[in-house]
């Protein structure tokens, strides 16, 4: 009788076969009784990254404080996505208020909650990009400095998509977009510029910071489970690739996602009061340009001739973050 | 209890009486010292439970103070001038959200150029923003109001700008009876929320709206504006059977029975002109002031009725509007024009002056001055008090000489 071997990834896409873990370390999505916090219904584009990242990572939060949450959103994406009067996708307390100020007002439920005593009911505030590293960074630093009791997500897909792809501080570098167009001679977003929000919350030195994207469900619920643990500020920065903005096909949004983390352009890892505690190694590690050769975003760097210059220039820029994070094994 | 207090200590005290749950602060002058005050109490215990939050800008001030409300909490912040305009968005986004937040405005001019004296053009810009506006007279009014403010806003769910002049009020020691907190537990009930945040029974606040129910949406923000006509002098005259003295309201005459010529004013400047009349009553004038205490919402017909007999309307502004000419004139002149529906009716005699812009003092001569101009139908129909025509001629003269032909 032939021996089969079971494998613990099936598919060779390096995602975990739910049904081989034990029940409690299941995704919470296998519960049948999983919370659907941003149930069906809601306005998103096919394969859009940030609802399915928010579906995550808001269910992941009510299984860690058995639904006891708050949540507030920012302007943007998600929020109109989900709440066109008179419906709404929400399942959860729910609060919208502007672009801005998602973390000033997270501070304001939690301030309220601890005034009633009602510590058992934790604070998540949630936005996009723009409205977490450009329009709402003085609030986002202010939450941390104070180190409030609330976990914020950004779900970063890289510029404003809700306006209809422009720039935002969170764009890399020769990516395009409707306000930094592929034209010129240094087409698309320039280089140098940018900010690493995860980075800068890290410097806050606030409990917990981490890093996610779509690609790996898993790791982004295990870490929302992790920032429950902890009170005070917590920041979870979540790549979550927009089929409309990067240019991708709707079916690509996961493949995209793990290739963005396994070229080493974004790093994933955890920190715990300022200090990297873990990183998620690179697998099977891709050149930058498989990474963007998927996107049309950056199709202006395949032309003819190629963009050869700006291809190395993106791909040092994944090298220093290997280095930088330790994203490969010693043998690897 | 009597004291002989500092406005802003006076008014933090009142607060404090209240018992707010969540307290937003951020310094700028002249309001500053309404939430050091307001510190010592909190981080003394006296006033637990509550939250003292040490924001990083206006505009975060307020969207704690929304996220506070919106999740149940009593919550309260101060600010001024340029802080108000900073906080701008949030302040019409807690009026569209309807949550009854209660701040004060340590009113100051607008820059630029940068000043940090008293007018009324930072309250003014946010007139329209959703929030009622309530002007006090003195610092016993300043108090007062904070108190019923919180009964306000929160009967009628709306936000609430208690409006007090910067440093003519907010630095300025007079006596002030400040209640005791039994008097205040029963005139006050606790805050008990029609729709807030909770896990138990959750709820999506702040839906994006479209066109389809946008203007019904505004709409029926416009009759809780209305009812606050109805609120707001119930709850003075509750606060007078309560604590023995008038304080807030729609209007307030003074000495308008049979006055030819009536003064409309806001702040603290009633009480120069108060003196001003009384010594103008003493000769035998006619003349008498109305005070308008709720400028949001407008009470146009209260207005119009005290204003009935009248010959001649003066409206003492302290704001400008560049271009225009006064702002809270206009809103006299639409409730004098309501008096006069007729086609070609004749509307009083309505004179604006602007006065004391950046706090540029308004004292009883100029006051005399104009008003010797007014009783003699000698006063522009727009005449800025005190105007330092040195200056600007000088000013004319530079220009005129950088001039290129």
């Amino acid at each position: 009788m032939p021996v089969q071997e079971i494998k613990f990834y099936q598919t060779g896409s390096l995602v975990v076969g739910n049904r081989l873990l034990d029940p409690e370390r299941r995704t919470v999505q296998a519960d049948p009784g999983r919370p659907n916090t941003l149930t069906s219904g809601h306005r998103a584009c096919q394969g859009c990254g940030e609802a399915l990242g928010a579906r995550y990572a808001v269910d992941a939060a009510h299984r860690a404080t058995g639904g006891r949450i708050v949540v507030v959103n920012a302007t943007g994406c998600l929020e109109v996505f989900s709440t066109p009067y008179p419906e709404t996708s929400w399942r959860v307390a729910w609060l919208h208020s502007l672009f801005g100020n998602a973390p000033a007002v997270a501070t304001g439920v939690a301030a309220a909650l601890k005034v009633k005593g009602r510590t058992d009911v934790r604070v998540v505030g949630q936005g996009g990009d723009g409205g977490t590293v450009d329009i709402g960074f003085a609030c986002l630093s202010g939450m941390f400095e104070r180190n409030d009791d609330v976990l914020y997500i950004c779900y970063d897909n890289q510029a404003y998509m809700n306006t209809g792809v422009q720039r935002s501080g969170a764009t890399p570098p020769a990516a395009r977009t409707a306000t930094t167009q592929a034209v010129g001679p240094e087409p698309g977003n320039p280089f140098g510029q940018g900010k690493n929000a995860a980075l800068i919350a890290m410097a806050h030195e606030i409990p917990y910071v981490a890093t996610a994207t779509v690609a790996d469900l898993r790791d982004l619920e295990y870490k929302v489970h992790r920032a429950m643990e902890f009170r005070g500020a917590r920041y979870l920065h979540v790549l979550v690739p927009c089929p409309l903005g990067w240019a991708t096909a709707s079916s690509d949004t996961i493949r995209v996602a793990r290739l963005a983390k396994e070229s080493g352009l974004f790093p994933v890892f955890e920190a715990e009061h300022g200090e990297i505690t873990a990183v998620s190694k690179i697998r099977r590690k891709v050149p930058v340009e498989e990474y963007l050769r998927a996107q049309g975003r950056y199709a202006h760097l395949f032309g003819d001739p190629p963009r050869t210059d700006v291809i190395a220039a993106l791909q040092a820029l994944a090298d220093r973050n290997i280095r930088r994070f330790g994203l490969l094994d010693e043998e690897g | 209890m009597l004291k002989q207090t500092e406005g802003s200590q006076a008014v933090a005290e009142a607060v404090a009486l209240c018992r707010p749950e969540v307290i937003c602060a951020y310094p700028i002058s002249p309001q500053t010292h309404i939430v050091e005050g307001l510190s010592r109490l909190v981080k003394s215990g006296a006033l637990a439970p509550c939250e003292y939050v040490n924001v990083e800008s206006e505009f975060a001030a307020m969207s704690v103070a929304i996220g506070a409300s919106a999740a149940g909490a009593r919550a309260y912040t101060a600010t001024s001038s340029q802080g108000l305009l900073y906080m701008t968005e949030a302040v019409y986004n807690a009026g569209g959200l309807g949550l009854p937040i209660v701040m004060t405005v340590a009113n100051r001019a607008l820059g630029a150029p940068i000043n940090i004296w008293n007018d009324h053009s930072d309250a003014m810009s946010q007139r329209d923003s959703g929030w009622l506006q309530l002007y006090a007279e003195d610092n016993q009014e300043a108090a007062d109001l904070h108190i019923q403010a919180f009964r306000i806003a929160e009967e009628l769910s709306l936000p609430v700008m208690v409006c007090m002049d910067g440093f003519v009020l907010t630095h300025a020691y007079e006596r002030v009876d400040l209640p005791s907190l039994r008097q205040v537990d029963a005139f006050l009930p606790p805050h008990t929320p029609s729709q807030v945040l909770d896990p138990d029974d959750p709820v999506s606040i702040g839906a994006m709206v479209g066109p389809e129910a946008f203007t019904e949406v505004r709409y029926l923000a416009h009759l809780r504006h209305l009812r606050a006509l109805e609120v707001i002098p119930k709850v003075a005259a509750e606060f007078a059977a309560a604590f023995g003295r008038d304080s807030g309201g729609l209007v307030r005459p003074y000495r308008l029975d049979d006055a030819e010529t009536v003064i409309v004013a806001m702040g603290s400047v009633l009480g120069t002109l108060k003196d001003v009349v009384d010594e103008r009553r003493a000769h035998g004038e006619r003349v008498g002031v109305l005070a308008i205490t709720t400028f949001r919402p407008f009470p146009f017909a209260a207005v119009r009725r005290a204003l009935r007999g009248a010959r001649r309307v003066v409206v003492l502004e302290r704001t400008l509007a560049v271009g225009v000419g006064g702002v809270v004139t206009d809103h006299v002149r639409a409730a004098l024009a309501d008096a006069a529906p007729e086609p070609g009716g004749a509307v009083p005699y309505l004179r604006t002056v602007i006065a004391g812009l950046g706090g540029r003092p308004v004292t009883t001569a100029s006051l005399h001055g104009m008003l010797d101009r007014a009783v003699t139908d000698r006063l522009d129909p727009l005449t800025f008090l005190d105007l330092r025509h040195d200056l600007i001629e000088r000013e004319a003269r530079r220009e005129r000489a950088a001039e290129r032909v």
